[in-house]
Order: C-alpha cells, then sequence, then structure tokens
C-alpha cells in the first residue's frame, strides 16, 4: 500500500462512510427502535434524543457523496446509476424520516403525531436495511463492463439476491443494536434498563447473521481474501474481536458511554476490514475482476485530488470542533418535553 | 416519452421543488439573524417573540429542504452518468465542499439554535442563528458556483475524455459565479424580508396593536426595501451584462431578440413571442412595446454596439426562445414590483400610516409567495436559457475553444424510460404531498400569536 493521493482518498471517503455509519447510524437504530416503544411518551423520548443532532449526522451521507463524486466520478455515476430504483426508495425513506422529525411535533392531534411516528419508523429501518443490502452488492461485485465506461448491465431485481439482504439483515440488526446503546445513554429508569436487554438480545441476533454473512463472503467473494498475509488485516481482525468481547461486557455491567464506543469501534473496523480487503478496488465486477472499478482507473486527477484534500484538512477539523462542541452542550439525559424545538410561548388564535 | 426527456422532467421537477425553499431558508435566517441579534442586545423581548415566531417557519422550511436536497446530490450520478463521469474532476469538488464548509455548518447550528434556547446563553444562542444564516449562504456559493461552470466553464482542458481541472481557482471564481452568487443571494434575502413583512401585516391586520406584528413588520419592510433595491441595483444587471458577454445566445433569447442588431438594438420591454413563417418556423414578437437603443446601452454601456441575435446562431444551438423570453421578463416584472411596493410600504412606515392602510397591508400578505415566484422563473431562464448545452461551449485552459457538452447526450445510458418514469410519478406524488403539508403548516404555525412577553 503506497501513499499516494489516491489512497489518501480512499481512506477518506472511508472515514466519510465510517462517521456517517457510526452517528447517522444510532439515529437509524433509535428510528427503528421507535417502532417498538411502548407509548408515546416513550417515542417522544426516541425523537428528543436524536433531535439537535441527526440533522448534522446525515451531512456525512451528503459530504460522503460529494467526495465520492470529486475523488471517483465513475464510481459515483456507476454504483447511483446501476442501483437506480433502489437509490430512489432509500431517498423516498430519508425524506419520510427527515420531515417526521420536523413535523410530527407541529400539531398537538393524536393521530397526527402516529402517522408521523410511523414514518419516522419506517424511514429509519428502510434505510438500515438498504445500506447493507447496498454494501452487500458491491463486495459481492457489480454487473460492470470494461472502462472507461464501465456500462453497467444489471436489473433491479438482480440487487435483490440472498447474499445482500443478508448483509442488509446484518446491517439493520447492527443499527438497532446501536441505536438501543446510544439511546441508553440519554434515558434513565426502566426504559434504559429494558433498552440494554434489547441491545443484548440484537448482539447475538447480530453475531450470529455477521458469522453467516462472513461466511458467505469467503465462499462468494474469494477475492476480497488475498491480504489474509498482510499484519494490519489480522491486527484490525483482533481489535474487531477485542470490540466484540467489549460491547456485551459493558452492556451488562452498565457501563454506557464503554458499550456505545464499542458499538462504535464495531462497525468502524467492520467497515475498515471491507476496505482493506478490497483496496485498491472500490468496486469489483461480477463480469471479470479485470473490469473492477480502482482508486486508479475510476479516479480524478491528482490536481483535484490534491485540491478536495486542501479543503478536507481545513474543513473538517472546524467541523468536527463544533460537532463534539455541540453534542456537550445537549449531553446527558432527555425528557419527553425536549421532543417539541421551540418550547412553549405560542398559543393559536382564530 | 424517451428516457432523456423523463430524465431532463425529473431533473426539472427535483430542481423546481428543491429550489422553492433554500432562498426562504436564507433570507429568512439573515432576518432572525438580526431580530434575535436585537433581542439579545436591546433585552427586548419582543425581538425573542419575533425570533420564535419565526424560528419555527425556518425549521418546517430547513426540513423540507434538507429532504429535497438530498435528491439533488444523488441525481447527478442516478440520472446523468454521462454527465458525471464528464464532469467529475471539476464538478464534484464544490459540492463536496459544501458539505464540508457550508451544510454541516448550517444543519449542526440548525439543532443548538432550535433546540438549545435557554440551554446555552443568550449570546450563544445568537451566535447560532448567525451560524445557520452563514452556513446557508456559504452553502449558496458552492452550488451557484458549480453550477456556473456549467454556464461559463473555466480552469480546464478536456483531456482522456473527459474535462479536467487546470486550476481550481478558475474553475470555481468562473466569470459567471459572483454575478450570478450576488444575484441569487439579494434574491433570497429579498424572500426571506417578504416572509417577515408579509406574517407581520397578517398580525397587525388581526390586532394593529400586535407588538411582534409592528416590530417584525418594520425589520421586514426596511430590510425588504434595501434588498430589492440591491436586486436590481447592481446585482441583476451586472448579471445581466455578464450574460450579454459570455452567453450570448441565452442573452439573445431572454430579451427576445432574433435578428441581429448593428447598433441601438431596443429593449423589449413587453411582447407576445410566438412562431410564425414557414419552414422552418421562426420565433417572432407580437405587440413589442421597445425602447430603441436601451438594450444596447444597458448590455454594454454604449448605444450604438452590435448585439446578435439568434438567427446568428445556428439553429442545433439555439434556446428554446418562448420559455426564456417570457420567464425572464415576468421575473423582471416581479423585482420592479418588489422594489416600488417596499418603497411605498417604507414610506407609510416613515410617516407612521402603514398600520391603517389595510389595503397595502393585504398587499404584503399576499406578495409573500412572488419573490419565491421570481426565483423560480429566474432559474427557468438561466438553466433553459442554456439549452442544448448542459456544459456551454467556452474556452479551455489551453486556449483551445471547447465545444460545450450536449444535454441530449448526457444522461445515463442505462437507466430506461420506465425506471425513470416511475420514479418521477414516485416522487411528484412525494413532493405534492410534501408542498402541501408545508405550506400548510406553514400557514397554520405563521399565525401563531406569541404569548405575552416577559422580560
Amino acid at each position: 500500500m503506497n501513499m499516494d493521493l489516491n489512497t489518501i482518498w480512499f481512506v477518506l471517503v472511508g472515514v466519510l462512510i465510517i462517521g456517517y455509519a457510526v452517528l447517522d447510524g444510532f439515529d437509524l437504530g433509535v428510528g427503528a427502535l421507535s417502532l417498538f416503544a411502548r407509548d408515546k411518551t416513550e417515542r417522544d423520548l426516541h425523537v428528543a434524543a436524536i433531535g439537535p443532532v441527526w440533522d448534522g449526522n446525515e451531512v456525512w451521507l451528503l459530504t460522503g457523496g460529494g467526495a465520492l463524486f470529486a475523488a471517483f466520478p465513475p464510481v459515483y455515476a456507476t454504483v447511483f446509476s446501476g442501483f437506480y430504483l433502489a437509490l430512489m426508495l432509500l431517498l423516498v425513506a430519508l425524506i419520510a424520516r427527515a420531515v417526521s422529525l420536523e413535523f410530527r411535533g407541529l400539531i398537538a392531534s393524536e393521530r397526527w403525531v402516529r402517522v408521523w411516528d410511523w414514518a419516522f419508523g419506517l424511514g429509519s429501518l428502510l434505510p438500515a436495511i438498504l445500506f447493507g443490502v447496498a454494501v452487500g452488492n458491491v463486495l459481492r461485485g457489480v454487473p460492470v463492463g470494461p472502462g472507461p465506461d464501465f456500462a453497467w448491465q444489471g436489473s433491479f431485481l438482480g440487487l435483490l439476491n440472498p447474499y445482500s439482504i443478508l448483509v442488509g439483515l446484518v446491517s439493520a440488526v447492527f443499527f438497532v443494536m446501536h441505536g438501543a446503546l446510544y439511546l441508553r445513554m440519554k434515558t434513565e429508569g426502566e426504559i434504559a434498563e429494558r433498552l440494554g436487554r434489547i441491545a443484548l438480545g440484537a448482539y447475538v441476533v447480530f453475531l450470529l447473521l455477521y458469522a453467516a454473512a462472513t461466511a458467505a463472503t469467503i465462499r462468494g467473494s474469494p477475492f476480497l481474501f488475498q491480504k489474509t498475509s498482510s499484519p494490519l488485516f489480522w491486527a484490525l481482525v483482533a481489535l474487531l474481536g477485542v470490540a466484540l468481547v467489549a460491547l456485551p461486557v459493558a452492556t451488562r455491567s452498565g457501563k454506557r458511554g464503554l458499550a456505545f464506543t464499542a458499538s462504535s469501534a464495531t462497525i468502524a473496523l467492520m467497515i475498515l476490514l471491507a476496505a482493506l480487503s478490497a483496496y485498491p478496488v472500490l468496486v469489483p465486477s461480477s463480469l471479470g475482476l479485470e473490469h473492477s472499478l480502482t482508486i486508479y482507473n475510476a479516479s480524478s486527477t491528482p490536481r483535484t485530488l490534491g485540491t478536495m484534500l486542501v479543503i478536507a484538512l481545513t474543513g473538517v477539523p472546524i467541523m468536527l470542533g463544533y460537532t463534539i462542541w455541540i453534542y456537550r452542550v445537549f449531553k446527558g439525559p432527555v425528557r419527553p418535553g425536549d421532543a417539541y424545538s421551540a418550547g412553549p410561548g405560542l398559543r393559536r388564535v382564530a | 416519452m424517451d428516457a432523456l426527456l423523463l430524465a431532463r422532467l425529473q431533473f426539472a421537477v427535483t430542481v423546481g421543488f428543491h429550489f422553492i425553499f433554500p432562498p426562504i431558508s436564507i433570507g429568512l435566517a439573515w432576518m432572525l439573524c438580526i431580530a434575535e441579534y436585537l433581542g439579545w442586545r436591546k433585552q427586548d423581548a419582543v425581538y425573542v417573540q419575533v425570533g420564535r415566531l419565526f424560528g419555527k417557519l425556518l425549521a418546517i422550511t430547513f426540513a423540507v429542504g434538507v429532504a429535497s436536497g438530498i435528491v439533488m446530490e444523488f441525481q447527478f450520478g442516478t440520472n446523468w452518468a454521462v454527465y458525471s463521469k464528464f464532469v467529475g474532476d471539476i464538478f464534484g469538488a464544490p459540492l463536496a465542499a459544501e458539505g464540508v464548509f457550508a451544510f454541516f455548518l448550517e444543519s449542526t447550528f440548525m439543532g443548538l439554535y432550535l433546540f438549545g434556547r435557554g440551554r446555552v446563553s443568550k449570546g450563544v444562542h445568537w451566535f447560532a442563528s448567525l451560524m445557520v444564516a452563514v452556513g446557508a449562504t456559504l452553502s449558496a456559493f458552492w452550488i451557484i458556483a458549480a453550477n456556473s461552470w456549467q454556464q461559463t466553464p473555466a480552469g480546464f482542458v478536456v483531456r482522456n475524455g473527459r474535462a479536467e481541472l487546470t486550476s481550481f481557482y478558475e474553475a470555481v471564481f468562473n466569470p459567471s459565479t459572483l454575478p450570478r452568487y450576488f444575484h441569487v443571494v439579494a434574491a433570497a434575502l429579498v424572500t426571506g424580508a417578504f416572509v417577515m413583512a408579509g406574517v407581520a401585516a397578517w398580525h397587525v391586520l388581526r390586532d394593529p396593536e400586535s407588538l411582534v406584528g409592528r416590530k417584525a413588520l418594520k425589520l421586514g419592510v426596511a430590510w425588504g426595501l434595501v434588498f430589492a433595491l440591491f436586486e436590481i441595483m447592481p446585482f441583476g444587471h451586472l448579471h445581466a451584462q455578464q450574460v450579454a458577454r459570455t452567453q450570448p445566445a441565452k442573452f439573445a433569447a431572454i430579451e427576445g431578440l432574433y435578428a441581429s442588431v448593428d447598433a441601438k438594438a431596443p429593449l423589449v420591454v413587453f411582447a407576445v413571442p410566438f412562431r410564425s413563417g414557414g419552414p422552418p418556423p421562426k420565433p417572432a414578437l407580437a405587440a413589442p412595446i421597445e425602447v430603441p437603443g436601451l438594450l444596447s446601452w444597458m448590455a454594454f454601456g454604449d448605444f450604438a454596439a452590435p448585439v446578435k441575435g439568434l438567427a446568428d446562431f445556428p439553429e442545433d444551438a439555439r434556446p428554446p426562445i418562448w420559455l426564456t423570453f417570457v420567464s425572464f421578463h415576468n421575473m423582471v416584472a416581479l423585482g420592479l414590483f418588489f422594489l416600488g411596493l417596499m418603497a411605498v410600504a417604507s414610506w407609510k412606515l416613515y410617516t407612521g400610516a402603514i398600520y391603517r392602510s389595510r389595503r397595502l397591508l393585504r398587499t404584503l400578505v399576499w406578495s409573500i409567495p412572488l419573490p419565491v415566484l421570481a426565483c423560480q422563473l429566474g432559474w427557468v431562464a438561466a438553466e433553459v436559457g442554456r439549452q442544448p448545452w448542459i456544459v456551454y461551449p467556452g474556452v479551455q485552459a489551453d486556449g483551445t475553444p471547447f465545444e460545450g457538452l450536449r444535454t441530449a447526450v448526457s444522461h445515463s445510458p442505462t437507466v430506461t424510460a420506465g425506471e425513470i418514469g416511475f420514479s418521477l410519478a414516485l416522487f411528484t406524488l412525494v413532493y405534492l404531498a410534501l408542498g402541501a403539508l408545508w405550506l400548510f403548516l406553514m400557514i397554520r404555525k405563521a399565525k401563531l400569536v406569541p404569548e405575552p412577553a416577559q422580560a
């Protein structure tokens, strides 16, 4: 692995994906969990827990999309047009989630809130599955022909193969666990304890599904396992092992922050491991690995990559600074009333 | 219908819907920033109430804007794969920069602004509103820079079948970026001021003693006059001059000039454009009202300057004249109306008569949607006027001419008409529902009356 600009951008796109998975991942998980909340008060807590931060978290996806467009345009163009209908579904779901979070508190009618709660829950659950399905399809290889056109030769239904659905389940269960661990930090009492139990249950299911997905990957995508002689590969595996052990231990012993950190490390390491295994391939082709999009045959020019690096190095530290600050402002448990942004002070007339 | 037409239709629907919201967000964010500043520095609880009232409206608009904006960013890849591959080396960077420099700022501080009242000091809370406004305005810069590169590409050479960057600075600050950016931001500020003035006018109509209504009205009208003036002079004028210099075919279309004029080109103030003559049909203007020489002077500062007409361009390099002409002229008419309305309102505000001028107040209320309409018309003129190019012809960095990239060859070859048709129908339904909900909530929330102020 030589540290050229292409590799740096491979890493940076990876970092953006990890940032999105860790941050909006818990939003999606909390949203999916809200489908199983017991009453409106509990759902208010779900919304309040992510209310001030979900919007900033979603920007990681937009920035990741922009970075992919800028650094590896053929990947952005080929994959996005290839995944056309799946992406459109994803967008509808994300729209539903975004507006439901803002709209649900605006009218104090039970039916109004209920409708938006459904939109919030389903609008979170669907992306949690679809992101995994997308990752599954990429890991499995997508039907692209030779460059520089990388013509797509697949169909929408081809995206719904058993392997990718399995990876979709892995991601959905993971995000539910991740969301439960986050929400547990923001709540107190009975619901917090229940979330701990939910997280542990989800953990077991996740572990089984992840093992099955790994086995299926070894069978279906042997080309991803050519780095097994690299010490970095095994270092990441070892770290993932540590995170996977620490997660249930910390959850059981009530160390909420540590449990959430372990969960964040788990998703980060899973992504890193997949990225390292694929490197320097970005999107393998199922029509012959020689057609794969790599960080070299699908990249922008060194000038653009260099300019983008300057943008990232100036902008990202500032962004991380205020993001961390705002998380600290909203630290601590939430109350159901926090779900309503502008608070009291306005009344209806006429 | 073929995939190309559907892809274009989908683009128009997506951007058209999205572009309802950012001008309101940008403008309202600055109006709020002013109100919150006054509330904080003057310890004036009425301005805090103004902040609460309009903060709600901003939150609703921002949510729909974000939701529709994501679709925008993904659409280049899904629907315009050929275009995305051709311009990726240049076009992606501003989009990524928008995320890093602007959108994170806006979204993160929006959370603090909406949920932070009482949690952070008043100064920090005001700072959050400032960062929302700054973020939204910066956001517009990167998007306009990217779109302007399509209009007047610069800082690139065509190599390896794509546009490759030679200078990021020249690409971002291409000839049309700044004229268009100032024009768009001024339009957004007009939009925000009209929302504030109109909503305030409703409150004053309901209760002439409403303090919140009176103070918001003052802010909206006074700033509205300033912004409406700037929008036309200098920013609208400068932008038109830039179009005349850099995109002569587009200029001829928006001004309704079919045949070239060697000197004293007339400014068409009003006309009905239609097609006439035998094959090939020529566009023509009926019942025109023209001012001789004015167009030459406005475009080039010289009554004697020649102006090229559409007929001077090959037929396959002409934008549609009808849509461009009509949208441009209606936009200009609206811009002049905004200036006139705000001038009258400012005068009556100065004399104090505005609070009893029910007709004027009612006009302000009903004028709320007009700046949004003007923004849409301006966008139609800009984008339809760019046709038939997705990237306008120009000059490469090494001095050789660039022949342009045609819209007709830029869509995704692998996405079928059926797929686009399905998603277009789906999104049209989603947008109609969202638009209706947004309108319903905006009207409902705009009519909320703040509780009596507690200092």
